[in-house]
Formats: structure tokens, C-alpha cells, sequence
């Protein structure tokens, strides 16, 4: 059995809950055996689960787990798995997936892997799975050879598809014990969809000049509906928040579509880049190293190209 | 305060990633190795801050064979006190995670302190496995740490869509992200000192490797860019449209 833990941010499951829930699901039918989903806390309408291929969702609501403590997830986690009879758990590879996933794994003495992005498949009495590594320069696969296994799925792998209808939802009762974290306070950014979660990235560097000249990266990206980035060099001096850095110290990103302006292309911006489906490259300076990475090049100077480039958009939208 | 910082062997950003053996080994040949950067930049530097207003020391630990020590005199180039390499080929991160618990479980840290995750193999599992086993609380991808006394810490972490502040007493184990602290360049005197701070090696503990790399391959070359006249966005977007289908 595989039980998938579904996340719902203030109630609401987004694109990623349901990725990895679709992912779970196909790793059932690989494994052939079967997927059930695991809910923790106040969650709208969890039985939606059941069409992206949870068989049965199952639901752990204690004030207890309104807040994520690692510490206390993993004992939670790990009774539902126990109770359920789950040997294979999958998390996804964000925040929360990477600040369960060592836990857990130490928990069921479970062999791990982390932000993987292929099916597993059978091999001998083992089950193997592929996930990037060196920051996306290569892949390894992995063999997982023990009684249970912790997976977390890299977002962006798959694009989940209904496969079913809405699910039985049981309510399950496991010790929730204390927190040894006090919640000083929760800051979110509102409105955005986060980076690594976003489909379609536009992100600027040293090229703008100067912090004020954004706006027309603004603009391009509201028009794309687009979430905004931005090279180290910038979010060093402070010209864009820290939270917006991609590359190899900053965020790894693999949207559908990198946009980048202004950005040279430094192999450590590269690391967290290249694993985006199509990269645009905007650049005054045919030499720039980013190029030989990109699906399509504009050789030009970026304070004209995009402007017009924002403008395309919106006719293209407008049709 | 007793602090232990965990760090790890990369290789340097801009190696040149290759396999050998049909595919089944990293390609080590040529390669220049640093101190992983999350570990070196903000994981030690902080911990030295903490040492330094608190008092105490600052051991750093790595899981390796004797060709890390270049690495780990590093470390104490930039101000730990002293260093312990556990003697082991790091296996999977569970291998590394029992080693470290099995030398910190009686040494009473007062916080144990990772980075975030290592630029190769980009697990971010390590730091959690050794908060479970020495079942200690866990503040992972932490951008900030503040401290008025030792034994309460106030960290500001990642969590899905924002960051949280959170309290918490010590012990507890923390992996550092970018914004924890500033970069530490070792000087003169701390590379001449760094010669004579010890270094301890110790034996591992059995443990066993349950998730093995078997395999390894790159990914397919990129073909060449398009280029697109600047003046013509319209088939910039045509192109996002219909060839790329990413629009």
C-alpha cells in the first residue's frame, strides 16, 4: 500500500497535492498495489483526492496538527502508515516534503529518496526511481532495498489528470503529541504563486541597471501571468528580495517556461534553471553563456525587446 | 554553548559533472572539492557567531575518508575549535545520519547545525534522520537565528508560500539557508592555527545502505538556440505558442 501525504494550504489543496497524489497513484499501478491519501488538519472537500487516484482518503483532524512540526508529523505520519498497513509513503518535494522526509525515514528505517521525477519501477526485490542531481546537471537512479520507503516527488514531473471520482473520506484517530516549537508568527506572501510551484517564471538580472527599471519585468509577467525571479547578483546588492534568488544557492525552479533578462547565465544560475521545459533568453550580448542553454535567443537590448515582447503577449491573449 | 556543525565534501560549482565505470560512478578525475557551500557559508559561520557572544566551542563533523581533511582544516581555518571525521565512505543518507547520531548521542550539543542540503546530491535528508534519532526538535531551512540566552532560539524557517518564526529550546537541530549569516573568508592566522586544532578520526558504527545510486546519465544535449529577431516578438510568441506549447 501506498499512502501519499496530500498537502492543503489554510484549507485549500493546490496543484501540488494533486501532482502528488496522481503520482502516487501511478507508482500503485507500477507497483500494483494501491494508493490512499492522507490528510492532515482542516481541509475543504479531502474526498476531491479520489479523482487524481487516491482510493481512500484518510483524515487526521486534531488542533494538534494545525501548525507543521516536523517532529510531530512524523509520529502522526508514521501511525497512520502503521494502522493503514502502508510500507511505501510519498510526500512532495517542497518545504514541508523536505522537512519530513529525513524523519520519517529514520523513523521506519526506510531507505529514502528525495525530489525524485520518474514512475518507480520493479527490479529484483527492489524499487527504483530517478531524481536529478549536481543541481540538474545529470540523473541517478536509485535502487530502494528495504521493507519501507519515504519518496518525495520533485513538483512539476507530471501533470496530474483526473484518473477517478471523489473518494470515501475515513477519519482516523492517532497520539498527536505536543509541539516543542512556539509559533512566533507566519509571514505569507499572498496573492503569488510561490516559485517552485509556478509554471511560467520571468526573471531579470544585472542587465536592468538599476532596482527601479522592473516594472517592465512586472508588467511582462502580469501579462504572462507569470511568477517573477531574479539572479543572485541582484538579490545580493538588495535590488529584489532574497525569496526570489534561483540558482544553485538559491531556489532550484523548473517551471514550463524560464523567461530570463539581463542574465548572463553563470553555470551556478544555470544549476537552478536548467531543468525549466523552454528557457528565453534576452540579452544584449550574443557571447552571453546563457544562450548555448536556451531553447530561443533575442540578441537585443532588453529595455526594448520587452516592452514589445509584453505587447505581443497581450495581442496574442487578446485573440 | 557546545555546538556541532555537520559538513560535507562537494564537489566545486563549476566541476565539470562526468561518470565513469559504464555510468555507475561520479567522475572524480580533475575535480576540485570544497566545503558544501549551505554547510561552510551560513550552517559554520553562524554557529561561530553563537560561540562567540556565548562562549563555548564549535566542533565540525564530517563523515568520510582521510582525503576530506583538506576540507575539514577549512573549517578550522575559519574558526571551529575542533573536528572529528568519522572514517566511512558516506553511503546513503541514512548511513551518514547514524554515524553522526551514533558520535553526538552522549556529547550533549546544545544545537546541531547542517546546511540546508549539499549542491551534488540535493537530499535535504541527513539533517532531519539525525533530529529523529536523536529524537530532537527540527527547524529545517533556517534563514535566521536569534539567541538572548542559551537556551532558548527564536528561527525563522521556510515553510510552503512564506516563512515562520518559531521558539524553541535547546537542543535542537537546524539546517541553514541563505540569510542565516554571512560568508567567512579565513585569514592568515586562522589557516596557520588550523594546523594544530585537532582533529579526531573515529571509527562508524555498522549501518546499512538501503538506497544505492545504480546508475547514472546525462541529460540529453541541448540542441541550438533559436534565435529570434528583437524586433519580431509576435513570432517570439507564436513560437512559445506553437512550437514550445509553453504558452
Amino acid at each position: 500500500m501506498i499512502l501519499v501525504f496530500a498537502e492543503h494550504q489554510k484549507g485549500q489543496f493546490k496543484k501540488a497535492a494533486f501532482e502528488t497524489v496522481f503520482y502516487g497513484h501511478k507508482a500503485a499501478e507500477a507497483l500494483g498495489t494501491e494508493c490512499v491519501a492522507l490528510v492532515l488538519g482542516d481541509a475543504e472537500n479531502p474526498e476531491e483526492l479520489g479523482k487524481y487516484g487516491a482510493g481512500k482518503i484518510y483524515h487526521i483532524n486534531d488542533p494538534g496538527v494545525a501548525q507543521i512540526d516536523s517532529q510531530v508529523y512524523t509520529s502522526v505520519i508514521t501511525q497512520a502508515a502503521e494502522k493503514i498497513g502502508a510500507k511505501t509513503i510519498i510526500l512532495t518535494h517542497n518545504s514541508t516534503g523536505k522537512a519530513l522526509i529525513g524523519r520519517l525515514a529514520a523513523r521506519l528505517d526506510a531507505a529514502s529518496v528525495s525530489g525524485v521525477n520518474s514512475i518507480p519501477e520493479k527490479s529484483g526485490d527492489a524499487v527504483k526511481v530517478r531524481k536529478p542531481v549536481f543541481s540538474g546537471k545529470a540523473f541517478a537512479d536509485y535502487e530502494l532495498k528495504s521493507d519501507h520507503q519515504v519518496i518525495s516527488l520533485m513538483g512539476n514531473s507530471f501533470q496530474p489528470a483526473e484518473v477517478g471520482s471523489p473518494a470515501e473520506v475515513e477519519v482516523l484517530d492517532v497520539d498527536v503529541p505536543d509541539s516543542r516549537l512556539t509559533i512566533k508568527d507566519v509571514d505569507r506572501v499572498e496573492g503569488e504563486v510561490p516559485l517552485p510551484e509556478a509554471e511560467l517564471v520571468v526573471s531579470a538580472g544585472r542587465g536592468m541597471k538599476a532596482p527601479d527599471n522592473w516594472g517592465i519585468i512586472e508588467e511582462l509577467a502580469d501579462e504572462l501571468g507569470a511568477t517573477t525571479a531574479c539572479s543572485r547578483p541582484v538579490s545580493d546588492v538588495g535590488w529584489r528580495p532574497h525569496h526570489e534568488h534561483v540558482g544553485q544557492t538559491g531556489i532550484a525552479i523548473r517551471p514550463n517556461l524560464y523567461i530570463a533578462v539581463g542574465i548572463s547565465g553563470a553555470i551556478q544560475h544555470l544549476a537552478g534553471v536548467n531543468n525549466s521545459k523552454t528557457i528565453v533568453v534576452i540579452n544584449k550580448d550574443p557571447e552571453a553563456p546563457f544562450f548555448k542553454a536556451a531553447d530561443y535567443g533575442v540578441v537585443g537590448d532588453l529595455f526594448d525587446v520587452v516592452p514589445r515582447l509584453t505587447e505581443a503577449v497581450k495581442n496574442f491573449k487578446g485573440e | 554553548m557546545k555546538l556541532l556543525v555537520c559538513v560535507s565534501k562537494t564537489p566545486e560549482t563549476t566541476a565539470k559533472i562526468a561518470f565513469t565505470d559504464d555510468n555507475t560512478r561520479f567522475d572524480t578525475s580533475g575535480v576540485q572539492y570544497i566545503m558544501n557551500p549551505y554547510d561552510e557559508w551560513y550552517a559554520l559561520v553562524r554557529a561561530l557567531e553563537l560561540k562567540e557572544k556565548f562562549g563555548g566551542s564549535v566542533t565540525i563533523l564530517n563523515v568520510g575518508p582521510a582525503s576530506n581533511d583538506t576540507v575539514i582544516r577549512k573549517g578550522l581555518a575559519i574558526g571551529a575549535d575542533e573536528a572529528v571525521r568519522i572514517d566511512a565512505e558516506p553511503g546513503s543518507a541514512l548511513f551518514t545520519a547514524k554515524q553522526i547520531a551514533a558520535y553526538a548521542k552522549d556529547q550533549d550539543f546544545d544545537a546541531i547545525f547542517f546546511g540546508k542540503e549539499t549542491i551534488d546530491y540535493n537530499g535535504s535528508e541527513v539533517s532531519g534522520m539525525v533530529a529523529e534519532l536523536l529524537e530532537l526538535p527540527f527547524l529545517s531551512f533556517a534563514s535566521k537565528l536569534e539567541m538572548e540566552d542559551e537556551n532558548k532560539a527564536v528561527i525563522t524557517r521556510d515553510i510552503e508560500g512564506g516563512t515562520e518564526t518559531a521558539e524553541v529550546e535547546a537542543p535542537f537541530v537546524l539546517s541553514a539557508s541563505k540569510g542565516l549569516a554571512e560568508q567567512r573568508i579565513p585569514n592568515m592566522r586562522g589557516i596557520m592555527m588550523a594546523k594544530r586544532k585537532p582533529l579526531n578520526v573515529v571509527e562508524p558504527v555498522a549501518a546499512e545502505d538501503v538506497a544505492v545510486t545504480v546508475n547514472y546519465e546525462l541529460p540529453p544535449e541541448k540542441g541550438d538556440v533559436k534565435l529570434v529577431d528583437p524586433e519580431n516578438m509576435e513570432e517570439l510568441v507564436r513560437l512559445l505558442h506553437e512550437e514550445a506549447k509553453a504558452i
